[in-house]
């Protein structure tokens, strides 16, 4: 990053400021160095490729890895919900209320005999309402996305246990092979036969869909207006309403959406399991913001890439199942997430515009180096 | 027919009467200087004008037709562009962004409706070169001096053909050069019949480019003088309260 001298030199004159102003514009590297989820795709190649070399038999597995990748893959899709919400300077902390009540309204229809479609569509249609009713509250009402949201949390969590009646559901009826096989298809498949080679893992659906999320809403961040709107709002959204940009439809919209990642992650899960209980996605909220923080969002809003939302959740992921295979007690895992979470904030604290990892690697490797 | 026509317009904020019973018409191709202290209600006049509130009492017309503006880009709709004095700008966007932002070049077809960053890139980086400033397209507002800054909010206003250009204090921030190109540019925009309203603390500006100077002083007009028939000393009067009215 060159530093600032343009300042004072635009009052003398004409040659001199072409000069000195030259290499401001920043290139696609200094980009990237610059660029937390950059910094976090390295750690977690590093932690990967470590932990595979020190356990190959029970980390490095291609088995370990479709593991993995499936676990994560809802964490990435509801994180790349999230990091719209935090685009816009809110936060969503309804997510894994709102995966407890799809999966119960969901799996009450397949209880009661009704096809998957129905039931699914039943699912997301509880998921879209919470987040319409955030949406409306924040974005038309003006609330704190923060109360509003946490007031969802309860609300969804209570009506998912009335509704199950405090039951596991998991006699889905007729459809209920094509509800497991939605959670638990995988491709490419390694069949006897297949042609595949076998150190290609057999990746979940899970994994697809966040992928899918993850393409659409990269497009959508980069060459959208929408995607424009979106960030405009969470720089200054005073003039993003003062340029005309539609801000309370957008906001709204952003906790739809959020509700929508988590109605799909929800929905992904209970056909994985074949089983829904109410208390599905409890403390994944926590989760899925550490991973969109650690990912590169700001909280203050204006920031924040779908590639740093799954690159995040991966990042969390690989962690975990480290920590597991190293024999360290599960209810370890809230103290990591929590302790990330904090560190990811600041390492993310902007300072002039860079991450704090940015700067501090500037200071270590002055610019002529690169 | 006046282009804008305030009659009798007040505003409170709760206790604060911002502005009283504001009245005046601007004509087609008129520059005028709306001066003031601090807290005069310049900046309130601006807002009621781009419609980012309704007035309290009184109403305000466009082209002779009685308008109520809800949101900013009604009154955009109308040919009203403006220069806020917060420059309302976000930091985390480039200058070609922040130009565009709110009506952004597309191409395509749905739902492949995708930005037309080079064509946005190539259009801002012409209105700086016009406004003579050193602003790249591409570099980050956060990254900028103020007067680049200025550029940007002032480059905003050339994408459409304005009726009126409101302009809140934009050459505050900005060297003598840039200052000498703003006023250049009202005078232009004053040739293709352009109304300005240049709102502005520095005297030697405001004489330079206004047909018209308004005083305010504590939310009331006190003045409404043609340029030539007045002086930097009667307006100082004027606005300080040294002088009653005139
Ligand atoms: N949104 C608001 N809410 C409450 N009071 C306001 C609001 N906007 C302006 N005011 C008040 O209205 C009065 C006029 O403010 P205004 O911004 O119009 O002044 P100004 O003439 O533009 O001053 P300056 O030269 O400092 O820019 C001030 O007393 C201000 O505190
Ligand atoms: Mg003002």
């Amino acid at each position: 990053m060159p530093p600032e001298p343009a300042k004072a030199s635009i009052e003398t004159d004409h040659a001199a400021i072409t000069d000195v102003v030259e290499n401001r514009e920043q290139t696609l590297l200094d980009k990237l160095f610059a660029s937390q989820a950059f910094w976090v795709t390295i750690a977690l190649a590093i932690l990967y490729v470590g932990m595979a070399l020190y356990e190959p038999n029970a980390f490095g597995t291609v088995e370990n890895l479709a593991n993995m990748t499936r676990n994560f893959a809802p964490f990435g899709i509801m994180a790349i919900g999230m990091t719209v919400v935090i685009i816009t300077g809110g936060i969503d902390l309804s997510i894994g209320s709102i995966m407890g009540l799809v999966a119960i309204v969901a799996g009450l229809f397949l209880t009661w005999e009704y096809p998957w479609y129905i039931a699914f569509g039943a699912g997301l249609a509880a998921g879209l309402i919470c987040g319409a009713v955030s949406g409306f509250f924040v974005a038309y009402v003006g609330m704190s996305s923060f109360v509003v949201t946490l007031g969802m949390m309860a609300i969804a969590r209570s009506l998912a246990i009335v509704f199950s009646g405090n039951q596991m559901l998991y006699k889905f009826g007729p459809d209920a092979p094509i509800v497991k096989a939605i959670g638990q298809w995988r491709w490419p498949l390694h069949t006897p036969d297949s042609w595949l080679p076998h150190w290609l893992p057999q990746l979940s659906s899970h994994f697809w869909t966040m992928i899918i999320f993850a393409l659409v809403a990269g497009f959508a961040f980069n060459f959208t207006a929408w995607g424009r709107h979106l960030f405009a709002i969470g720089g200054n959204e005073q003039a993003a309403r003062l340029t005309g940009v539609p801000v309370d439809r957008i906001k709204f919209f952003a906790y739809v959406f959020s509700a929508f990642t988590a109605s799909i992650a929800s929905l992904l899960i209970l056909g994985y399991s074949g089983s829904a209980i109410n208390a599905l996605g409890q403390s994944y909220e926590l989760r899925v913001i550490a991973a969109t923080v650690i990912g590169g969002a700001n909280l203050m809003g204006g920031a924040g890439t779908a590639f740093g939302a799954v690159v995040g959740s991966a990042l969390l992921e690989v962690i975990r199942n480290a920590l597991l295979m190293a024999g360290i007690d599960s209810n370890w895992q809230g103290a990591f997430v929590g302790a990330f979470i904090i560190l990811a904030v600041l390492l993310g604290m902007q300072s002039g515009g860079k991450s704090l990892i940015a700067a501090t690697i500037e200071r270590i490797l002055p610019r002529k180096h690169r | 027919m006046a282009l804008l026509d305030i009659r009798n317009v007040s505003k409170n904020f709760g206790a604060i009467r911002a502005l009283s019973e504001v009245s005046f018409a601007l004509e087609p191709g008129e520059v005028v200087g709306l001066m003031g202290d601090n807290g005069a209600g310049k900046s309130t006049m601006v807002k009621l004008i781009a419609g980012n509130f309704p007035p309290s009492e009184g109403e305000i017309a466009v082209g002779g037709e009685v308008c109520h503006f809800h949101k900013p880009i009604e009154a955009r709709g109308k040919g009203i562009e403006v220069v806020y004095q917060d420059l309302a700008i976000a930091d985390n966007l480039t200058a070609a962004e922040n130009v565009f932002l709110g009506r952004e070049i597309k191409k395509g077809v749905w739902p492949f409706r995708v930005l037309d960053k080079q064509a946005m890139i190539e259009r801002s980086a012409a209105l700086f070169q016009e406004l003579k400033s050193e602003t790249r397209p591409r570099d980050l507002v956060k990254k900028m001096s103020g007067g680049q800054r200025q550029a940007v909010a002032i480059a905003r206003t050339r994408l459409s053909q304005a009726k009126l250009v409101l302009m809140d204090e934009p050459t505050a921030a900005i060297s003598v050069r840039q200052v000498a190109e703003v006023l250049e540019l009202i005078r232009r925009l004053k040739s293709q019949g352009v109304t300005v309203m240049l709102i502005s603390h520095r005297m030697p500006d405001v004489f330079a480019v206004s047909d018209r100077i308004i005083v305010l002083r504590r939310g009331a007009k006190v003045a409404d003088k043609h340029t030539s028939e007045t002086s930097p000393e009667e307006i100082t009067g004027l606005i300080t309260g040294a002088i009653r009215a005139a």
